[in-house]
């Protein structure tokens, strides 16, 4: 049956499963946008900012490990959506973004609203297309959503000049996509993964380090299974978080600059390092000349480029991580005596562990008159539901949560690790709870950056999603001012937020709920009165301003040369 | 270290564009890049000649790969690959110089393509080498001006990619 091009590009996006979109109406496409209506089964929510469409995108991908769907018009609509694309493409995130572009006779003529959209996003796209036929659109479609997620995800771009969205074509959708340069290495060498075991079964000092590698191959439960067998001890990224259950006695908790003294002991005294879909950042390695001066490394990533980017590596395993954890947990199976005997061996190591984490828990200093953010995120965990959603924005708040938020099941936590994107968090919470939406979504934002889309309360408003946003409100860019704490003299340049502002009155201004505590004996009432109330909400509170994140390894410093207090 | 990567791409619009914006974006070298459609009109050959020691290399070969639009990486040597350039070289040549560079040009197997009172236009082929030991020769005869195509490189023996 011959449609439009706009047409057909929705009948494709169904084909894909598409149900959500997240998009924002303008001039190059309007033609979708009309057919759109005649469209019962793509459901679509109208931010009020692209960027916060991109987010919502990222978080509704994150939460279901499903490819977003964004929609943006050309020029500035398209531009919007850089900041999120950028974020979907440092975190791996899975997503499709849709923009209008000026018709194809008029490409390369500086036309109304026009920009090179795929030129601009190159760098920060696992790939992209613009199409040019309309006949192409089921083909490039499936390709889009194909290399969106597979091997290592990332975002794709389509661009889809408004002449197109109008000529018409048969749609023909096809069985099969071969792209001949791409063909993701998904399985992992056999013989390696016998080496690996090897190497595994005759460690002394071994830790797990693992990464949002875990999490996007939807691999928790081989992970989790892998560690018990064996007994290692596991420590997580921050986009690790939630693979490994933080409850268990095996858990180190988050490594790196704000991880837990513990995790970063066992690294810098560990003889085998497994890791598994992490990237060794410089956010975890700290100076990498004295990181895990010890260990043997074996990497596990489904992109080889990951591996001996920044360290070096005794046995790399290219696969997908699932992949890998099932050969390696059959692997050991067949070697049950070797494993006993392990266990035994590795008694000394989990006394020092156990040691260094009875040392220096992560903890803060408890206080009646003034409440601690600390404190705010144990009460969230507490009273919330075990399988709640926690979105967070970048700062001292993220920090805080990553570090006393115990993450027991994967997809639980949504944040902008490699990008570190304020603006990101209530977005985020946005879309996951437009996916799930009798699952509790929470988004813990600092007071400078829910300002930065702090009109996606309006859609939440609108589309009636139950948002508990909490926001940590210590007048600060905290993290900056933490920064110059500690290695600028207390040079506060322009991070001091001083503006009295009334966030609980900004959320009734837009139809939500708001609530404020200022002192710790109203923490847990304000809480319970968020969570029970049936709508989007903002919970202010005043906390400790000038708290900071600790430990602390600094910049540059190697990762057993923490801040412990200053 | 110098090394030639040859690659083998999509012939489409904005593959050339991916490929050197991966070098810029990361900082990796490229001395000269050339590119050509293949005798398979839908793929493109590019001869990338960078540097870097074997982290970077193995670096630039990975990224390389993972480029959607990027269908084979042949990294070259000197002992598996046979590089071929060609310049066009202008020069000077008035009186005593002229018979000069007729017989560097004549020691070269090089031709020339244009003549004037005052010049010779110069066509030069050879291993990137030969073509340096060529201008070494000329320059002091004064160069007018170069273009250099950049290398391009072939696998020895009878095996071929296809394309
Ligand atoms: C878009 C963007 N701009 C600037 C920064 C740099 N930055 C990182 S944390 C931070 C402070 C955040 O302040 P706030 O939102 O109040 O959170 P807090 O650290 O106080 O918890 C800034 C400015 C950033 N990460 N993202
Ligand atoms: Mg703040």
């Amino acid at each position: 049956m011959k449609m439009n091009g706009a047409r057909i590009l929705l009948e494709s996006l169904k084909r894909e499963g598409v149900d959500l979109v997240f998009g924002y109406p303008g001039g190059t496409v309007i033609n979708l946008y009309d057919e759109l209506m005649n469209v019962r089964e793509i459901r679509h929510i109208l931010p009020r900012h692209e960027q916060g469409g991109t987010h919502a995108a990222d978080g509704y991908a994150r939460a279901t490990g499903k490819v977003g769907v964004a929609i943006a018009t050309s020029g500035p609509g398209a531009t919007n959506t850089i900041t999120g694309i950028a974020n979907a493409y440092m975190d791996s995130i899975p997503m499709v973004i849709v923009t209008g572009q000026v018709p194809t006779p008029l490409i390369g003529n500086d036309a109304f609203q026009e920009v090179d959209i795929i030129g601009i996003t190159r760098p920060i796209t696992k790939h992209s297309f613009l199409i040019r036929h309309a006949k192409d659109i089921p083909t490039i479609v499936r390709k889009a959503f194909y290399i969106a997620r597979s091997g290592r995800p990332g975002p794709v771009l389509i661009d889809f000049p408004k002449d197109v969205q109008i000529s018409q074509a048969e749609f023909k959708w096809p069985e099969t996509i071969e792209i001949r340069g791409y063909k993701p290495n998904l399985e992992g060498h056999q013989k390696q993964v016998e080496k690996a075991v090897e190497m595994l079964l005759v460690a002394r000092r071994p830790v797990m380090y693992v990464g949002g590698g875990v999490i996007l191959a939807n691999a928790a439960t081989e992970l989790t299974e892998l560690a018990r067998t064996l007994q290692f001890p596991v420590t997580t990224t921050l986009m690790g978080l939630g693979a490994f259950p933080e409850s268990d006695p095996l858990a180190l908790k988050m490594l790196g600059m704000h991880g837990a003294y513990a995790a970063n002991m066992a690294m810098t005294h560990s003889d085998l390092i497994l890791a598994v879909g992490a990237r060794f950042d410089d956010r975890v390695t700290g100076k990498i000349a004295t990181f895990a001066p010890h260990a043997k490394i074996i990497h596990i990533d489904v992109d080889p480029t990951s591996i001996r980017k920044n360290v070096r590596v005794d046995l790399p395993i290219v696969g997908d991580t699932k992949d890998v954890l099932v050969k390696m947990i059959d692997c050991l199976k067949g070697q049950t005596e070797k494993v006993a005997a392990q266990h035994s061996a590795m008694e000394a190591w989990h006394e020092d562990i156990s040691g260094w984490k009875a040392k220096h828990p992560i903890s803060y200093k408890q206080s009646t008159s003034v409440i601690k953010p600390q404190y705010v995120i144990q009460k969230l965990r507490e009273l919330s539901e075990d399988d709640a959603i926690m979105a967070t924005d970048v700062g001292q708040h993220q920090m805080w949560t990553a570090q006393f938020f115990e993450f027991n099941q994967p997809r639980t936590l949504l944040t902008s690790g490699g990008l570190g994107t304020m603006g990101f968090g209530l977005p985020a919470a946005m879309g996951a709870q437009a996916a799930y939406p009798k699952r509790q979504v929470i988004c813990v934002c600092g007071d400078g950056g829910v300002q930065m889309n702090m009109q996606e309360l309006a859609t939440m408003v609108q589309h009636r999603l139950p948002v508990k946003i909490v926001v940590l409100n210590n007048n600060f860019l905290g993290m900056v001012r933490q920064w110059q704490e500690l290695f600028f003299d207390k040079r506060y340049s322009q991070t001091c937020l001083e503006l009295p502002m009334d966030f609980a009155k900004i959320a009734e201004a837009y139809g939500a709920k708001g609530l404020k505590a200022d002192k710790p004996s109203e923490v847990e009432q304000v809480i319970k009165e968020g969570f029970a109330h049936d709508g989007p909400v903002i919970m202010e509170f005043k906390i400790a301003r000038e708290e900071k994140v600790l430990p602390m390894v600094p910049a540059g410093a190697s990762l057993n040369e923490m801040v412990l207090n200053a | 270290m110098q090394h030639t990567i040859s690659v083998v791409v999509e012939n489409e619009f904005g593959v050339l564009a991916r490929v050197s914006g991966l070098f810029s974006g990361r900082g990796f070298n490229i001395d000269s890049l050339s590119v050509a459609p293949t005798s398979d009109e839908s793929l493109s050959r590019i001869t990338i000649v960078t540097r870097g020691d074997d982290a970077i290399l193995e670096q630039i070969t990975k990224q390389l790969n993972k480029l959607v639009d990027v269908i084979k990486v042949l990294d070259f040597s000197e002992d598996n690959a046979i590089e071929r350039e060609l310049a066009l070289i202008k020069v000077a040549a008035e009186d005593e110089s002229r018979a000069e560079v007729l017989r560097i040009v004549d020691i070269f197997r090089a031709k020339i393509i244009d003549v004037t009172p005052k010049s010779y236009t110069i066509e030069a082929t050879g291993s990137p080498i030969k073509i340096n030991a060529i201008l070494d020769l000329l320059r002091p005869l004064g160069l007018k001006e170069l273009v250099r195509t950049g290398s391009v490189a072939i696998g020895r023996g009878a095996k071929g990619w296809k394309g």
